[in-house]
């Protein structure tokens, strides 16, 4: 994989907006170690967003773009909500479907690209939110686990509906009142990692994203998995500052907070038997590939 | 019935699809202009009549153009960066020829920099900001750029021509089909060849290409 396939024609270069000259001279396709330290020197990793200021969904979003393995080829499928003011920005192919689904999309989108595409490698990665997964997309979501097709689903829980403005869902802890729901949840937050899990998922993780490392390798984990096993599910908490009332500044503490042991964060990992030995073959190739390095860096300085 | 005519616009806010209208496609030799079907040559001589007369006659390759996907692409850059250089040389100081990429198809949300930029979601601002009076779509994706042209006979008086590589568009005031780097090559002769016959259009518009 590499950038080869994304020339400018060199009579079109110098009317091309900076962006796709950026793309094509600097992006991170290609580069065998791409992963969240390239963000801030590459613009195809979100340069701009249009979410509020310090919404921790942007830095999600930028940590999920520089750790799919296989980005040239990589569809993202898209679903009404905050995120979707970022997919304009995103140098991924991706389809914005229909609020809540997102899932069936992916479903006849990955059976397709694999008949059409027979001998390549072609991930299919759902980023959605709560309301689009757990609530009015929750058949879909399922539907999906049970057919066992092979995409990862993300979902971004803000534990409310922000794009709208705040109304209940399902991943809504118990007992909060959001600006369009006064009376207060009345019931507990929806266990979707544990109903993922029921439902076929071989790879499971409920964690925050105020590590970019840990988001980084469960992204990788989660479309491997996805890639050779079936479907995976990512429930990442990226807090609605506006709507819980914090600024700008206090998105990553709100996360350190809620990761917790002990509180509703807690990093959850649930790893069915075909992958966990899947997982444990691709980190074995890791390290010998590493350590091949080592051996050449070694023997050049020698 | 009077024959629905394809013309600049304003037309209104959801201008009607030609095709709906009544318009044909042209059959392979000939092109439409305005919605008539006519031999292919004088959809030539029209076409070079208008980027003559205009007073921003523009070109927006599209991503079929714009990125080096294969030798045939690459080819018709080489054909269309001719036909700009060629249109650049025959129009008079008054106007100003301009070449504007339209490099994918993304809504640019929440702004499009129209001065070096189109989108077809949001055409008709890229037109007005550069007061263009008269376009040609190449290498833009059938549906894509039917939904430019519809949006931009709804809000702009742009004179549209289509150079496209299928059956041709019912949507663009005149129309090729077929496009290959010899066709473009052609409608830059024909620029050539009506250099300082035609006069330049006297129209003025007060907000870009709108009225
Ligand atoms: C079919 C349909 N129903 C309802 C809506 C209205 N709508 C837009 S965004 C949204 C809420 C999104 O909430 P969530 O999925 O949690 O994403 P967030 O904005 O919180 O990131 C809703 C209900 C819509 N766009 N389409
Ligand atoms: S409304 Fe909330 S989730 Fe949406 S962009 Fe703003 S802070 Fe982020
Ligand atoms: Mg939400």
């Amino acid at each position: 994989m590499s950038k080869e396939r994304i020339k400018i024609a060199p009579e079109f270069y110098d009317i091309m907006p900076p962006e796709y000259q950026d793309l094509v001279n600097r992006a991170t396709y290609g580069k065998e170690d791409r992963g969240w330290k390239d963000i801030g020197s590459a613009k195809e990793l979100i340069e701009e967003h249009s979410l509020c200021a310090g919404c921790p969904e942007s830095m999600a979003f930028r940590y999920i773009l520089a750790s799919l393995p296989n980005p040239e080829d990589t569809v993202m499928v898209g679903s009404t909500g905050c995120t979707s003011l970022v997919f304009p920005h995103v140098a991924v192919h991706n389809i914005h479907s229909l609020f809540g689904n997102q899932n069936a999309i992916a479903s006849g989108l990955k059976r397709a690209l694999t008949v059409r595409f027979p001998g390549r490698i072609k991930d299919v990665v759902v980023l959605a939110g709560d309301g689009a997964t757990v609530d009015i997309g929750l058949d879909m979501t399922l539907q999906a686990w049970f057919r066992q097709e092979k995409f990862t689903t993300i979902c971004f829980d803000n534990e409310l509906y922000a794009n709208t403005g705040g109304q209940e869902s399902g991943l809504m802890q118990k007992g909060f009142v959001a600006k369009m729901a006064p009376v207060g949840k009345t019931f507990d937050k929806v266990r979707l990692p544990e109903i993922a899990r029921e439902s076929g998922c071989h790879y499971v993780v409920q964690c925050t994203v105020s590590k970019p490392s840990l988001v980084e390798k469960v992204i990788r984990n989660a479309v491997h998995v996805a890639r050779e096993i079936g479907p995976t599910y990512l429930q990442l908490y990226t807090p609605c500052i506006l709507e819980i009332g914090k600024n700008s500044m206090e998105g990553l503490q709100e996360m350190r907070d809620s990761e917790k042991p002990t509180e509703r964060f807690a990093f959850k990992e649930f790893v069915s038997e075909p992958a966990k030995q899947l997982l444990a073959e691709l980190a074995a190739k890791d390290k010998e590939k590493k350590a091949a390095a080592k051996e050449q860096l070694a023997a050049q300085q020698a | 019935m009077t024959q629905y005519k394809v013309l600049p616009g304003p037309e209104h806010f959801l201008p009607p699809a030609a095709a709906s209208m009544g318009i044909r496609l042209p059959n392979p030799g000939e092109g439409h202009i305005n919605g008539v079907i006519v031999p292919e040559e004088q959809a030539y001589e029209e076409a070079a009549r208008q980027f003559l007369m205009a007073k921003v006659p523009t070109i927006f390759p599209g991503p079929l153009v714009l990125w080096a996907w294969n030798e045939k692409a690459a080819k018709k850059a080489t054909a269309i960066r001719h036909l700009y250089e060629t249109l650049k040389e025959c129009v008079t100081p008054q106007q100003r020829a301009m070449l504007i990429p339209m490099p994918d198809y993304r809504p640019k949300y929440p702004k499009i920099n129209p001065e070096v930029e189109i989108n077809p979601n949001h055409p008709n601002l890229t037109i007005w900001h550069n007061k263009i009076d008269c376009c040609m779509f190449v290498g833009v994706h059938c549906h894509q750029a039917n939904l430019s042209l519809k949006i931009i006979r709804g809000g702009t008086s742009c004179y549209t021509i289509a150079m496209c590589a299928q059956a041709g568009h019912e949507d663009a005031m005149l129309s090729f089909r077929d496009a290959s780097v010899e066709k473009i090559m052609k409608l830059a002769e024909w620029v050539r060849k009506l250099k300082g016959t035609v006069k330049v259009s006297q129209v003025v518009s007060k907000s870009g290409a709108s009225n």
